[in-house]
């Protein structure tokens, strides 16, 4: 499972970047995007999202 | 772009000391007002010292010297009700809205750039959108580089707060001097009116905890620069039913941990701007309710009365904007810092302001001296330099002074359309502009043809150009003593 960025609505102020614990998050090309791979969704690190929990925009970081 | 507020040419084509002086007189800050007016007789030599060159902290400084920020912390640990930081527009200006967000290393380039072109630069500032103690890697390397280059930049960050206590001991270390904190509210439930939330120690809160957390970190952030001598400016949104009576009781608290200076603005709301309460209708104070307010708030911490509520990316002396100038894409990928600009000119201005302190100090006490008990409201037309320098159609906007037996203050600015555009005036722009001087007395301005005058005197005000490039405050205090049968100053200039 993982988490994913609708880059249409995305503001790129890259909170989510460096909040990530898995450092999945990263800026490529022209837009935020979360490497599905790295992303654990914060299990065993925190009790929420980080990247959902920061992003400004409602439901532009959401489950996958 | 209107014309540059200073002549560059001045400055580039010529070392000799009378035309660099005549270059600072003629220009110098495109607004006349930000922050403290004057060295107030009563403040510490070391205060002064730190804000003599900042714009935004001392009135008499602005009149020099100009400020840039750099778009480069865009990431915020706060939702405000007043902000939509998906907001971008060149054409907009007021605080959180930029036209491009850059990197540290864009940043350092840009700085360059300016303070080759604009000697007046003095300050660099991060200051949104975003936070810059929140993003603050970001924030701290382009400090970092730019102080390499350019050592003698004064540093400066605006922020909410609420990861301040977090990064003071850095700020002190990098010689920030200057902070901004934005203050709201003292009492979390009017702080849940205007914060839906904050993301604090990796979870979000929302409501009365949310304001409650924001509170205590921010009077935490304030009382540690308090303790290591960085002068604080508190920023106050002020909204109308939410917090304007609130304002006083924040004025108080800020006092008891040593802000420097208070700035209430009003809140900018529109629902083209996209934010809640432009969407829900929570609308902005008018004039008179600002100064109400301000007025109430006068024997706490020190009032701002003239912040121009200036875009994250501006650039250039308060009251005007000169970022555009200095888009990225317009910038050499390298750029070397020439330093000769900007010490010629700051050589120049050390010089006309111990003229200019002595006019207003002698100003001042005329004012004092003539004992008629009477207020004056007079409108300035400048275009910097601390003097009556501005044609009347040519103005943007006019400074406010009000000259009463406590002497000269200046107690805001009036926005105006330019009458005159191009050698063609404007009947119907001008009935916006007498509307916008509504209560003031006489206008100054260093040139004003009879039509307007007519017009201006058919409203009840009264213009003159009798005292163009005069110092303000000479001219202020000539037109005080006119007015009340005393003795007049000559006017020197």
């Amino acid at each position: 499972m993982a988490f994913k960025i609708i880059a249409s609505q995305c503001t790129q102020c890259g909170a989510c970047e460096f909040e990530c614990p898995s450092v999945a998050i990263k800026f490529k090309g022209e837009r935020y995007v979360i490497d599905p791979d790295k992303c654990t969704e914060c299990k065993e690190a925190f009790d929420t999202q980080q990247c959902a929990s920061v992003c400004p925009v409602p439901k532009t970081c959401v489950p996958a | 772009m209107s014309a540059p507020i200073i002549s560059l040419e001045g400055l580039t084509s010529t070392t000799s000391f009378d035309q660099l002086l005549a270059t600072a007189k003629s220009g110098g800050c495109a607004s006349s007002t930000c922050g403290l007016s004057g060295k107030s007789g009563d403040m510490n030599p070391a205060v002064w010292e730190k804000i003599k060159d900042h714009p935004c902290f001392s009135e008499e400084a602005h009149h020099y010297f100009a400020r840039m920020h750099v778009a480069v912390a865009p990431a915020c640990n706060v939702q405000c009700n007043y902000c939509n930081r998906k907001y971008d527009c060149a054409n907009e200006s007021r605080p959180g809205v930029v036209s491009e967000k850059l990197t540290p290393d864009q940043a350092l380039r840009k700085v360059i750039a300016v303070a080759n072109e604009v000697p007046q630069l003095s300050v660099l500032g991060i200051a949104g959108p975003g936070d810059a103690c929140y993003d603050w890697k970001k924030t701290k390397a382009t400090f970092e580089r730019v102080a390499r280059e350019i050592p003698d930049i004064k540093l400066c960050i605006s922020t909410n707060g609420l990861a301040l206590p977090d990064h003071v001991a850095e700020l002190a270390d990098m010689n920030v001097d200057h902070v901004t904190i934005t203050i709201n509210m003292v009492d979390p439930e009017v702080g849940a009116k205007i914060y839906p939330w904050i993301f604090y120690d990796h979870r979000r809160y929302v409501g009365i905890e949310a304001a409650r957390i924001l509170h205590e970190r921010q009077m935490l952030g304030l009382e540690m620069l308090t303790a290591r001598g960085i002068l604080t400016k508190i920023n106050s949104v002020m909204i109308p039913g939410v917090n304007d009576e609130h304002l006083i009781e924040v004025n108080k608290w800020v006092k008891e941990r040593g802000a420097f200076l208070h700035n209430v603005m009003p809140l900018i709301s529109d629902p083209a701007h996209g934010t809640h309460f432009g969407l829900t209708g929570q609308r902005g104070p008018n004039a008179k309710q600002m100064k109400t307010l301000q007025d109430r708030l006068e024997g706490g911490v020190k009032l701002m009365r003239h912040c121009r509520q200036c875009r994250a990316d501006a650039v250039g002396l308060l009251g005007e904007d000169r970022g555009q100038e200095f888009a990225l894409d317009s910038i050499p990928g390298e750029v070397t810092y020439d330093p000769s600009k900007r010490e010629a000119y700051q050589e120049v201005v050390a010089s006309e302001r111990r003229d200019h302190v002595a006019a207003r100090s002698e100003a001042i006490g005329m004012v004092k001296a003539a004992g008629s008990g009477k207020s004056l409201f007079v409108a300035v037309a400048t275009r910097g330099g601390g003097r009556v320098n501005e044609h009347f159609g040519h103005a943007k906007e006019f400074q406010v002074y009000e000259v009463s037996p406590r002497g000269i203050s200046s107690v805001g600015h009036r926005k105006v359309e330019q009458y005159c555009l191009g050698g063609r005036c404007d009947n119907a722009t001008l009935d916006g502009v007498i509307a916008a001087l509504e209560g003031i007395d006489i206008v100054l301005c260093a040139k004003i043809g009879n039509c307007p005058k007519d017009q201006l005197a058919e409203a009840g005000i009264r213009a003159t150009d009798a005292y163009g490039h005069d110092y303000i405050e000479t001219a202020v205090s000539a037109l005080y003593a006119a007015e009340f049968g005393i003795q007049p100053l000559a006017a020197t200039a």
